[in-house]
C-alpha cells in the first residue's frame, strides 16, 4: 500500500488551477522533489497534501485511509509539514519549540517527558543547533530559526515529511547539511520526503522522484533520472535551461 | 536576557510565589482601610467568634470584596490570556472584541431605567451575552471563520456599542451620570457577593486548563497547530465562547475594569514564556492579586471617597509594565 496516494486529485487557488486529476503515489522511503515556478501551487499541493486544506476534487489518502476520514491527531501522528512561514508573536525558547513536535504523540494531560527531550534534543543537534537550545526564538538569524523548524519536524518523528523550502534562509554548508540529513532518514529509517526547491542541482542530487507543475492543471512526475530533462526544466521555468554531464554528476544551468 | 530558565522549570517557580502573594495581599486588604485593624494581634481579630467592631469590619465587609476583587482580577487574566492565543496578538485583552461594550450598553440602559443593584448586574449580563453571539454571527456569516474576521468583527462591534455608550451618557440626566461613570470604569464598591465571582473563575481555569497545551500550539499559528494535530476551528471557538463567557462574568461583577487582562498575561509572559499550562493559573493568581491591590488602594488612597478601581489599575499597571518591559528583555 503507498503511503501517500492521491486519486483524480483537483486542487486549484483563485481561480487559478494547480493540478487536475492528479494520480498519484508515494511509497515509504522515497525522497521527493517538487519544482515550478513561483506562484504555480506548490504550497497549496503541499498543503493539500497533508489534509490542512481540503482539495477541490479528489482524494488524497495516507497508507489507504482518506485524509477526510482521520483525525488532525491520527493524520499528525504520521505526517509533518514544514512551512514557510513561522509566526513568533509570542516568546518560546529553542527547546521548546522542538518540543511542539511531540504534541501529536502526547495524551492530554501528558507533559513532556524525558524521552520526549532526549527526542527534541536529538533533533537539535542534527540540524546543528544544540548549543542554544535555552535561548529565545527571537534572537535566532534566519538560517538557526529555519532549522529550528525542521528540527520541530524531525521531532514529531513522522513516517513522511512535507516540506516546504527546507532550505530557504540557509548558507551554503547547512544547505547540503540539511539536505544530507534528512535524506540519511530516508535511507535509514525509511522516512518519506517530498519538498519544493528551487535549486535544480540539489533536486538532482538528493530527490530520486520529481514532481512538476508547469501551471495550468498540467503536472508531470517520474524518476528523477527521466523527468529532469532539459526540454521539461526549460518548459517548467520559461528559461532556457542546459546541462552539463560532470565528473561526479550533472549540472543543469540557466542561460 | 537572550538565555532562559527550561520554561517548564520557570513557570513553576513563578506559580510558587503566587501561591503565597495571592493570600498576602488578601490579607493586606483585611487590614488596611479607614479605620485601622491593630497587626500586632491579627489572630484575635481573624478568630471566628471573637465579635467586636473589628471583627465585623473583616468578614461582612472587607473579606467580601477582597474575594470579590480577586476571583475578578482572575477572571479578567484568565480572559485576557486566553483572548491574546485566540487572536495571536500579545496586545489583545478581555474587551478587544466588545463584550465590555455590550455589557455597558446593558448596564447604562437599566441604569437609565433608574435600577440599581444586582438589576444593574443583569442588565450587564444580557448585554455582554447579546455582544457575544452578535460577534460570533457576524464572524461566521464571512463564510470561513478567520482570527483576522473575528478581530475585525469584534472591534466594529465595540465601536458600536462606544457610540451607543456616548449616546447613552449625552442623554442622561445628570444625577444618574456620576453612577454610571464609576460602572465605566470598573467598581467594586457593590461587589459583596464572591461566591459567584469565584465559583466562575474556577469552572473558568477548570475549562481551559484541558486544552492549555493546544492553546501553546494554536499561538503558533493556525496552520502550525493544525500540523500537529489540533482541529483548530473547534478550538477556536471554545476558547472564543470561553474567554467571552468569563469577560462578560466579571463585568457583570464589577463594570469594565481596565488593563488586568491585558498586563496580567503579558507580565507574566515576560519572566516565565508562553506555556499556557501554567500561565493561565499564574494569570489567575497574579490578576486577582493586582485587583485586590488596587482596589484596597482605591478605597484608601483619598479615604472617605472612594475612587473606581479601575483608575488604580491604571495607574498600578503602566510603571510596573513599563518597568518590567525595560529591564527584562533589554
Amino acid at each position: 500500500m503507498s503511503l501517500l496516494a492521491t486519486q483524480r486529485l483537483d486542487v486549484s487557488i483563485a481561480g487559478l488551477r494547480v493540478c487536475g486529476d492528479l494520480t498519484l503515489e508515494v511509497e515509504p522511503g522515497q525522497c521527493w522533489g517538487m519544482l515550478g515556478r513561483n506562484g504555480v501551487g506548490k504550497t497549496t499541493l503541499l498543503h493539500t497534501l497533508a489534509g490542512i486544506r481540503p482539495p477541490d476534487g479528489g482524494v488524497v489518502t495516507f497508507r489507504g485511509t482518506p485524509l477526510s476520514l482521520l483525525s488532525r491527531r491520527r493524520i499528525a501522528q504520521g505526517m509533518a509539514i514544514l512551512f514557510q512561514e513561522h509566526d513568533d508573536s509570542f516568546p518560546s525558547t529553542v527547546l521548546e519549540t522542538a518540543l511542539v513536535g511531540r504534541h501529536p504523540h502526547l495524551d492530554p494531560w501528558q507533559w513532556e517527558g524525558v524521552e520526549d527531550i532526549r527526542i527534541a534534543r536529538d533533533a537539535l543537534r542534527e540540524m546543528d543547533i544544540t548549543h542554544m537550545e535555552r535561548r529565545w526564538i527571537s534572537t535566532l538569524s534566519g538560517g538557526e530559526r529555519r532549522r529550528l523548524e525542521i528540527a520541530a519536524v524531525l521531532t514529531q518523528a513522522p513516517a513522511l515529511m512535507l516540506l516546504d523550502e527546507p532550505i530557504n534562509h540557509l548558507d551554503l554548508h547547512h544547505q547540503i547539511a540539511v539536505l544530507d540529513t534528512l535524506t540519511r532518514r530516508c535511507q535509514r529509517n525509511g522516512t518519506t520526503l517530498l519538498m519544493t526547491l528551487h535549486d535544480i542541482n540539489l533536486t538532482a542530487r538528493y530527490c530520486d522522484w520529481l514532481l512538476l507543475l508547469f501551471g495550468d492543471g498540467e503536472v508531470r512526475w517520474g524518476p528523477t533520472s527521466e523527468v529532469l530533462t532539459e526540454e521539461n526544466l526549460t518548459r517548467l521555468y520559461h528559461h532556457p535551461i542546459h546541462m552539463v554531464q560532470g565528473a561526479a554528476r550533472r549540472v543543469y544551468y540557466p542561460d | 536576557m537572550a538565555y532562559h530558565q527550561p520554561a517548564i522549570i520557570a513557570g513553576r517557580r513563578v506559580l510558587l510565589a503566587l501561591l503565597v502573594i495571592a493570600p498576602a495581599s488578601i490579607l493586606f486588604a483585611l487590614f488596611t482601610g479607614s479605620v485601622t485593624i491593630p497587626w500586632h494581634a491579627p489572630w484575635q481579630v481573624l478568630a471566628p467568634g471573637s465579635g467586636g467592631l473589628y471583627h465585623s469590619l473583616i468578614y461582612e465587609l472587607r473579606l467580601p470584596r477582597a474575594l470579590c476583587a480577586f476571583a475578578v482580577g482572575g477572571l479578567l487574566a484568565v480572559a485576557g490570556a486566553l483572548m491574546q492565543v485566540l487572536l495571536r496578538n500579545p496586545l489583545a485583552d478581555p474587551y478587544i472584541l466588545g463584550v465590555s461594550g455590550g455589557a455597558a450598553v446593558g448596564a447604562l440602559l437599566t441604569m437609565a431605567a433608574g435600577a440599581a443593584g444586582a438589576a444593574v448586574g443583569g442588565g450587564a449580563f444580557s448585554g455582554a451575552l447579546v455582544s457575544i453571539l452578535l460577534v460570533f454571527v457576524l464572524a461566521r456569516r464571512r463564510g470561513n471563520w478567520t482570527t483576522m474576521g473575528l478581530l475585525l468583527t469584534g472591534v466594529v462591534v465595540a465601536a458600536g456599542w462606544g457610540a451607543v455608550i456616548s449616546f447613552l451618557l449625552a442623554v442622561s440626566p445628570a444625577s444618574s451620570l456620576h453612577g454610571m461613570l464609576f460602572w465605566l470604569m470598573g467598581d467594586l464598591s457593590d461587589s459583596n457577593r464572591p461566591g459567584i465571582a469565584a465559583a466562575a473563575l474556577i469552572v473558568g481555569l477548570a475549562a481551559a486548563l484541558p486544552v492549555a497545551r493546544h492553546l501553546n500550539v494554536l499561538s503558533r499559528g493556525e496552520y502550525h497547530a493544525a500540523a500537529v494535530g489540533v482541529s483548530t476551528l473547534p478550538l477556536q471557538l471554545y476558547i472564543y465562547l470561553l474567554a467571552s463567557g468569563l469577560t462578560a462574568a466579571a463585568v457583570t461583577l464589577a463594570g469594565s475594569i481596565g488593563f488586568i487582562g491585558l498586563i496580567t498575561p503579558h507580565l507574566l509572559r515576560l519572566i516565565m514564556g508562553n506555556d499556557q499550562r501554567t500561565l493561565l493559573p499564574a494569570s489567575a493568581l497574579l490578576g486577582g492579586s493586582l485587583l485586590v491591590l488596587a482596589d484596597t488602594l482605591a478605597r484608601t488612597v483619598m479615604a472617605p471617597q472612594q475612587l473606581p478601581v479601575g483608575i488604580l489599575t491604571a495607574f498600578i499597571g503602566v510603571p510596573v509594565f513599563l518597568y518590567l518591559l525595560n529591564h527584562n528583555r533589554a
